[in-house]
């Protein structure tokens, strides 16, 4: 910790923004700092930490000083870390928190993650060293390269050492892990090649084989992930578990959707079913096929696509004609309104209230006003006025 | 005469050779169905011992899971198609992906009244992270990519524009074309742009710089500073770091423009 020095927080100017990371607690080699709870920041040219609270307590510690740095998993109650092997101290380093540090290495703790996308930017930029060939409005005091290579503190070569045998095990269980996906994947590719002639012959036949085992295959496909060559997404996927689906969620739906004014859009419905299931959830397009099918098995619902392509789900009994009427009066009683303002009104989402609007403005019975203001509806007085 | 070919025993003859062929023809395509349901089961084992040695790997590393995912596509297969799909059920790479998708879907409704659709990815994936809590999974940028282009298909018109060094993520069905998305590329170095830097980089007329920032305007992207020192100044709310702004709630944005 004794590398660091006060800084300002601020980046000099052609020193840009990497990442930055909240929640992280910093650590003097093994022991924990005062430095608690801030946001940790990567440039091109330092590594920063900003108290969270109080933005003004800031240090930071320039690139050039890491010798090299990694992962340290997390564990019960314990945060992922990041541990930073660093340079010995150069004889002309500013003002800093620490003035003196047994240990050679800090850790940033990740208490609110964000330790992978970190780790990576990390890694890129010790391997770019854009600070060597940027050069930034404020000398940055850099311990000077020469010095590096010269003075290695006692430790250096053991560091290395254990990272050499830990690099060969992690290679060795990623090598096996991807030997086997490798073999996988072949599997799979058969699979995919098999499923590709057999619907070559489905479609050749049109019609020849059998209303059931077509579904058959289709429900084959679903397992696999495979997407369907046959019907491509017309229809969606029919099979039955997409039936099955279809019921279920109708069943579900029909209460909120209610309350909701008769329509929901498809991706609130997607939000609402996943977090009432906690697992086994429903990918996008599962959701889309069974909606799809909601006409075909008589249940009370629909799946609509408005022409902007938001999809909703909307009660059968909804009416249409109704909500236009209702719509217009809402805008007659009040001059006009904009999207905005009417889904306040009624109590919808304004994605919905713009699509309601709009409906009633392709039947003509409003006009619109579009100016960067807003975008208003107006009744449409060359209909009603003689 | 007699003539080949031709006649009704000919005909007859034809008619045969293609029922038989229709007859064998179907015999082959359930011949295959029943193999490929053989194999599906052989796969499934294969899978279930792959998912019990490293199901782990797929949790913990983010570069696995690319890996995975990238070996996947090239052999024309989507393990995240199907909560139902084999990939999902045993390595249980579906409820990650899936859950992410609601995490994002939900961040990004809740600042749409200030962006108006439009966020930096980095951003998005800071807000994820940290409704995600502290017990939960870390996840990387590529995981966030690959859920919202699965998020795709849910018709909100969720997509990634690369801006820049970055990418923006759009939330909402607003139409952006290529103009759009090249303002929003000079917009990004310091999140806003005038009617002149446009003209003078992109060498467009006027008529051309006004449509692009009107439309930006009416969609609620951009917000125009009229009394900026030299011209008026159109800035773009996604492209507002932590380090300028602050969370305001939609009633309090109204209030301060009273």
């Amino acid at each position: 910790m004794d590398r660091f020095v006060w800084a300002s927080g601020l980046l000099e100017i052609n020193e840009t923004l990497v990442i930055q990371q909240r929640g992280v607690r910093l650590y003097d080699g093994d022991e924990k700092t005062k430095f608690d709870l801030g946001t940790v920041v990567l440039s091109t040219h330092r590594l920063l930490w900003r108290e969270q609270k109080k933005h003004d307590c800031c240090i930071a510690l320039l690139l050039s000083q890491i010798i090299f740095f990694e992962e340290q998993a997390a564990g019960i109650g314990k945060s992922a870390k990041i541990v930073v092997h660093l340079q010995p101290i150069p004889p002309n380093k500013e003002a800093g928190p620490y003035q003196s540090s047994k240990y050679s290495y800090i850790k940033l703790s990740f208490k609110e993650h964000g330790q992978i996308e970190f780790y990576r930017r990390l890694s890129e930029e010790l391997s770019q060293k854009r600070w060597e060939r940027i050069s930034v409005s404020q000398p940055m005091q850099s311990p000077g390269r020469s010095q590096a290579g010269r003075v290695r503190a006692a430790g250096i070569v053991g560091i290395e050492r254990k990272l050499e045998e830990k690099r060969k095990e992690t290679d060795k269980n990623i090598t096996e892990a991807f030997e086997d996906l490798s073999k996988l994947m072949k599997k799979a590719k058969e699979m995919v090649d098999l499923s590709k002639l057999i619907a070559n012959k489905i479609k050749d036949k049109q019609g020849d084989i059998s209303e059931d085992e077509t579904i058959r295959f289709k429900s084959y496909l679903l397992s696999m992930g495979i997407a369907n060559p046959v019907t491509r997404e017309t229809h969606g996927s029919g099979t039955h578990y997409h039936m099955q689906l279809a019921k279920q969620l109708s069943g579900i739906l029909q209460a909120p959707v209610e309350e909701q004014g008769g329509m929901m859009a498809l991706t609130e419905v997607y939000c609402l079913t996943n977090r009432a299931r906690g697992m086994e959830l429903l990918s996008p397009e599962d959701l889309v096929n069974a909606c799809k099918m909601f006409e075909a098995l008589n249940l009370p619902m629909r799946l609509r696509i408005f022409d902007s392509g938001v999809m909703v789900v909307q009660l059968q009994s909804h009416n249409e004609d109704e909500m236009i009427a209702s719509a217009v009066e809402t805008v007659s009683e009040r001059g006009f309104i904009s999207s905005e303002e009417y889904a306040k009104l009624v109590g919808i989402s304004v994605l919905l209230a713009k699509e309601r609007l709009l409906l009633a403005e392709k039947v003509g019975h409003l006009c619109r006003d579009d100016s960067v203001e807003s975008l208003r509806f107006y009744p449409n007085l060359f209909l009603t006025r003689d | 005469m007699h003539r080949r070919g031709v006649g009704a025993g000919a005909i007859a003859k034809r008619k045969l050779a293609e029922a038989k062929y229709k007859e064998r023809g179907t015999v082959m395509a359930e011949d295959q169905l029943a193999q490929m349901s053989k194999q599906l089961e052989m796969f499934k084992t294969h899978l279930e011992e792959f998912a019990s040695k490293h199901k782990q790997e797929i949790r913990k590393s983010s570069q696995f899971r690319v890996q995975f995912q990238d070996m996947c596509a090239t052999i024309g297969v989507d393990p995240l198609a199907s909560g139902k799909g084999f990939w999902s059920e045993m390595l249980g790479v579906g409820d990650f992906y899936y859950e992410l998708g609601v995490q994002i879907i939900e961040v990004c409704l809740a600042l749409k009244h200030r962006n108006g659709g439009l966020i930096t990815l980095d951003e998005l994936h800071q807000r994820v992270l940290k409704g995600r809590g502290k017990f939960a999974q870390d996840v990387s940028q590529d995981d966030l990519i690959r859920a919202i282009k699965k998020l795709k298909s849910l018709g909100n018109g969720f997509s990634i524009i690369p801006v820049g060094g970055r990418y923006l993520v759009q939330s909402v069905p607003a139409e952006l074309n290529m103009d759009h998305t090249v303002v929003l590329q000079i917009a990004e170095k310091n999140g806003y742009v005038t009617v002149s830097e446009i003209k003078s980089s992109l060498k467009w007329d006027t008529e051309r710089t006004n449509q692009v920032l009107e439309h930006l305007l009416k969609e609620g992207l951009a917000w125009v500073d009229k009394q900026a020192p030299e011209e008026p100044q159109y800035w773009l709310p996604a492209l507002f770091s932590d380090l300028y702004s602050q969370d305001v709630t939609p009633e309090e944005a109204d209030e301060s423009l009273q």
